[in-house]
């Protein structure tokens, strides 16, 4: 069944010339690239003032020379950050990119894609239909996006936002929220950039289009 | 953390980038002229520090400064930080400053007088002996801290709102100045300073505020970061220019709202 759909998407998007992923599409990926490397990194230095955990980011990899440099950062790129991740949210919804990319997704295909992914013998002849497992990873991150904002906000307002904050466990909580958040976005970082190294042409795509 | 690049050999970048936006339209040309775009082409064209450099220090003390507005903005009224049982106080409340306990000010509680100045009608310095006259509120909430932790606490004192108008205040003045006795400032803005949980704190958890939490006097503000809670205070001045602060003057957001 996916097979068909697959097809049919594969065939649409040939018919119509277009690029595997249009001029928006790309240009939200790298400012959302940008921002996230700035708020991770600035968010492990302000993690450092007072660890979370007991543990401490070496400042090799943190931005700001210290707590006060790294806030500005962090609430500087906050900006960048949700202004960018709300057109592309809307116009995935809108255009319904998100419908026909992302969506349906079967356990049985993630299992079977994952086996194949790890055999080597995934194709990636269209990139321009998304893998079971890509279809969960890139679905299971927008939603940790989702999250790493909202509890980002909780912690920022915690009176202005306090039910937001409560609905988080509350402000002590809401911050380990923001921290798990952040710890699966570096965790998908590590596997997308791997593999987007290991295919070139998908990390082209992702720059010129095609 | 210095991270220099190499500039180009024989490139000014302001230069080039002159150069780059005589080629664009009139329109585009202004728009990239006036934007923050320079900051990133410059970082481009090599010779900038962009992590530590002056220029985004300088930009991101801008956007801080947008981010005060915003958090203006934010800011209701009539939304009240959330507030605890007893049993939620956290025990022992820590003792937090730049300097050690033993190094915070020691307050002879008979010489004390609150001093008023600025836009206010009724400029008599306070005792503490007046002040604990006044009705008293409490509260129960929470301390948060610009480093992240926090801390739960019982305060009791007058009513911010209640005590500027009393001493006859311009309520329409745009800050509230304090001055501590170890030399910590802070400037709060004035609807945060009539906020109905703001609070001149004369005690915590119903005993006379001891040194380490700000003896005699601490402006306990649940509605911001715990270093916009001024200790030790000597002096308060309504007024129209912002005065700054401790932190705020060392590049901590000056609103700091929660």
């Amino acid at each position: 069944m996916s097979l068909s759909t697959n097809t049919v998407n594969a065939a649409k998007s040939v018919g119509r010339g277009t690029a595997i992923h249009p001029l928006v599409v790309r240009g939200t990926h790298w400012v959302n690239a940008a921002a996230m490397v700035v708020m991770i990194t600035s968010g492990w230095q302000i993690h450092n003032a007072f660890p979370t955990l007991p543990f401490e980011f070496p400042n090799v990899l943190t931005l700001g020379s210290d707590l006060t440099g790294a806030l500005q950062w962090h609430f500087a790129a906050m900006w960048l950050l949700m202004a960018n991740g709300l057109v592309y949210v809307i116009l995935g919804f809108a255009s319904g990119r998100f419908r026909r990319k992302l969506i349906p997704i079967y356990p049985n295909e993630v299992v079977h894609d994952l086996f194949a992914a790890l055999r080597g013998k995934l194709s990636h002849d269209d990139l321009s239909v998304y893998n079971a497992v890509q279809k969960l990873l890139y679905t299971g991150i927008l939603l940790t996006g989702a999250v790493i904002v909202l509890s980002g906000l909780s912690i920022w307002k915690p009176v202005q936002f306090h039910a937001l904050t409560s609905f988080f466990g509350g402000y002590d909580t809401a911050r380990y929220v923001h921290f798990a958040a952040m710890a699966a976005i570096v965790a998908f970082l590590v596997v997308h950039v791997t593999l987007a190294v290991l295919v070139p042409k998908s990390l082209r795509a992702m720059i010129v289009g095609r | 953390m210095p991270r220099q690049r190499k500039p180009l050999p024989g490139v000014d970048p302001k230069l080039l980038i002159g150069d780059a936006a005589k080629i664009l339209p009139e329109q585009s040309r202004r728009v990239f002229l006036r934007g923050g775009a320079s900051l990133g082409a410059l970082a481009v064209l090599g010779g900038c520090d962009i992590v530590d450099g002056d220029t985004s220090e300088r930009v991101l003390r801008v956007i801080s400064t947008f981010n005060d507005r915003v958090q203006a903005l934010l800011f209701n009224p009539n939304t009240l930080a959330p507030e605890y049982p007893e049993s939620k106080i956290t025990r022992p409340f820590p003792f937090n400053a730049y300097y050690s306990e033993d190094e915070a000010p020691e307050i002879d509680a008979d010489q004390y007088q609150l001093e008023i100045g600025g836009l206010v009608e009724n400029k008599k310095p306070w005792t503490l002996t007046e002040l604990n006259k006044l009705p008293e509120v409490s509260q129960i909430t929470r301390h948060v801290c610009v480093e992240g932790w926090s801390a739960i606490g019982s305060w009791q004192g007058v009513k911010l709102s209640d005590f500027l108008k009393m001493i006859g205040a311009d309520l329409s003045a745009k800050y509230v100045w304090f001055q501590c006795a170890e030399g910590y400032s802070n400037t709060i803005d004035m609807p945060t300073a009539l906020h109905p949980q703001t609070q001149l704190t004369l005690k915590f958890d119903h005993r006379t505020l001891p040194r380490a939490y700000g003896f005699p006097i601490k402006i306990r503000i649940p509605t911001k970061l715990g270093f916009k809670n001024p200790k030790y205070v000597t002096a308060m001045w309504v007024q129209n220019n912002d005065a700054g602060g401790y932190w705020e003057n060392q590049g901590y957001n000056w609103f700091s709202g929660l």
